[in-house]
This record gives structure tokens, sequence and C-alpha cells, in this order.
């Protein structure tokens, strides 16, 4: 089974990465740009068959490890 | 007192922590390799700077999940006193030592010179030998020292005093909040800084502006 993990700023946070993009953006004639936020995209390849276990198990490695939960927010899709 | 420097691989500034250590305490400290499982007996355990993982995924966060940070942690809650220094500093905090997280500078650009820092607390294991509001040199070279924390940790860190060093007023290098440089955790026995006072203690690094930091081990 393979995990989707997107990790997200929680609002609220700075994000100069966005800003930073935003500027360019703007740069480019991109002028209807409202906002950017940069997040982080993982994909893990677990052996667990099982969606529920595989939940539980993703779930505490986005805890543990994948996200800062002071600052990031994640979001799990399994497939 | 016997200290313990952390190395991590990519950490830089262990070498330079430990002839601080060495040159005021007069102990050469043990290296501790990150693999390992046990400190040595020791009154503190310095967590130096560099760039433990190349940064990856966030600084500190992969260091922070090394197997000496389960016996690190285990005696820091029984009271080891625990010093993280600038890459230090974020691998302690990702390690849940201490409170809030240190994001990306805000201008975005890596610093790496020497800034004023104010003593705000001078009744810590680092700082007694310091005069409470003294302003002293001290060097900084990061990319992501920018300190947040939630609105109420926050005021926690104001209203109990633990905001050890800030950057002096209107020389705030990275965006941190209410100019936060270093902080203490509630027990008092864990320091996190982001500058670093151990490149500010001899004649030869321009100014020994830090060296009462480091002589303030000997009395706590």
């Amino acid at each position: 089974m393979k995990a989707h993990i997107k990790v997200t700023l929680k609002k609220g946070v700075l994000d100069p990465q966005g800003k930073a993009i935003e500027g360019a953006l703007g740069h480019l004639g991109f002028a209807g740009v409202l906002g950017v936020r940069q997040g982080k995209y993982f994909e893990i390849d677990i052996a667990e068959t099982n969606k529920a276990n595989a939940m539980t198990e993703v779930r505490a490695m986005c805890e543990k490890l994948i996200a800062n939960t002071v600052i990031e927010n994640y979001d799990i899709e399994l497939a | 007192m016997k200290s313990a420097v952390v190395v991590f691989p990519g950490i830089n500034r262990e070498r330079d922590m430990m002839v601080a250590l060495e040159t005021v305490t007069g102990h050469k400290p043990f290296a501790v390799w990150h693999t390992e499982t046990e400190l040595p007996k020791v009154d503190l355990v310095v967590v130096p700077g560099g760039f433990s993982y190349g940064d990856y995924l966030r600084c500190g966060a992969i260091a922070a999940r090394a197997p000496i940070m389960t016996d690190i942690r285990a005696k820091a809650l029984k009271g080891l006193k625990v010093l993280g220094i600038c890459n230090g500093f974020q691998i302690i905090t990702e390690a849940g030592l201490l409170p809030g997280a240190l994001v990306r500078n805000s201008h975005l650009h890596f610093v790496c010179r020497e800034v004023k820092l104010k003593v705000e607390n001078n009744h810590t294991f680092f700082t007694n030998k310091m005069t409470e509001g003294a302003i002293v040199s001290c060097p900084i070279a990061h990319g992501e020292g920018n300190y947040i924390c939630d609105a109420e940790t926050l005021k926690v860190l104001e209203a109990e005093d633990r905001v050890v060093f800030r950057y002096a007023e209107g020389t705030n290098p990275n965006g941190a909040m209410n100019d936060i440089a270093g902080i203490i955790n509630e027990q008092g026995n864990v320091i996190g800084m982001m500058p670093h006072p151990e490149n500010m203690i001899e004649p030869l690094h321009g100014k020994t502006d830090c060296r009462p930091l480091f002589e303030s081990l000997l009395a706590a």
C-alpha cells in the first residue's frame, strides 16, 4: 500500500518561502495571485495491507517525524 | 564540571564547543556519537551547531530522533543540564525538550555575522556570571533561526522569565518572535540558543564577551 502525505504549514505560521514564490509569480506577470503557501509531499510504501492499520501506522509516522505538529498539519491518503 | 558533546553526521561546531568547554572548565568533554544509547556520567550535555543530516526534512528533525536522544531526553527529565546551540537548539526543540519551533529566517537569507545579545535572565546555569540586561556581542550563522510558538506559549515564556537571550532592540536578524535568541525550559535545566557563544571566548576570536557564559557552568 502507498501512503500519500501532504504536510502544510498551519494557518498563521509565516511562510517566507511562499511569500518569495508569490513575489516571483508577480515578476512573471501573474497579476491575479492572492497568496502562496508552500508545503511538502511524501510517498511512503508500506507492507501493511489493512487500510485501518495502515492509517494508524502512517498517522504515528506523521506525529513522530514527518510533520512537526507545532507548526505543520498533515493529510494522509492511502492507495 | 564534566560534559559531553553529541556528534551527529553533518555537525560542524562540535570541535569549537569542545575547545571552549575544555578551556574554561579544565575538563576535556566526551564526544558522544549519535548511535550511542547511553551518555557517560556528566553534568552537562551540549548539542552543538552545524547541519545535521544536511537539514533534511526540517532542521534538526532527523537528529532529534537519533538513538542517543532517548537517553538525553530521559536524563533531562531528571535534571541533567542540556545546552543546544544553533542546530543544537533546533534539535532539542524538535526533540520536544523546549517548546516552539525554529523556521526559515523571515527575509529568507542565511545570516553569518556578529549580533548584540541582551541577557534577559541571569539566574540560569549558563548566565549566572552575567549581569541581567547586559548587552554582549556574539556570532550567529543560520538560515533557520526564526523562533516561533503559539501565543499561549509565548505568554508563558515571557511571564516565567524563560527568555534567556534576546537580540538587542532593533537588531533582530531573523524575524524571531519577541526578538527571542535563546530560551530555557520550565525546570531550568535545558537551554537552547541560536547564537554561537563558543566562538567569542578567546582574544583571537576578536572579543571575549561570551566567556562568562562558560564560566557560569562552573558555578552552576
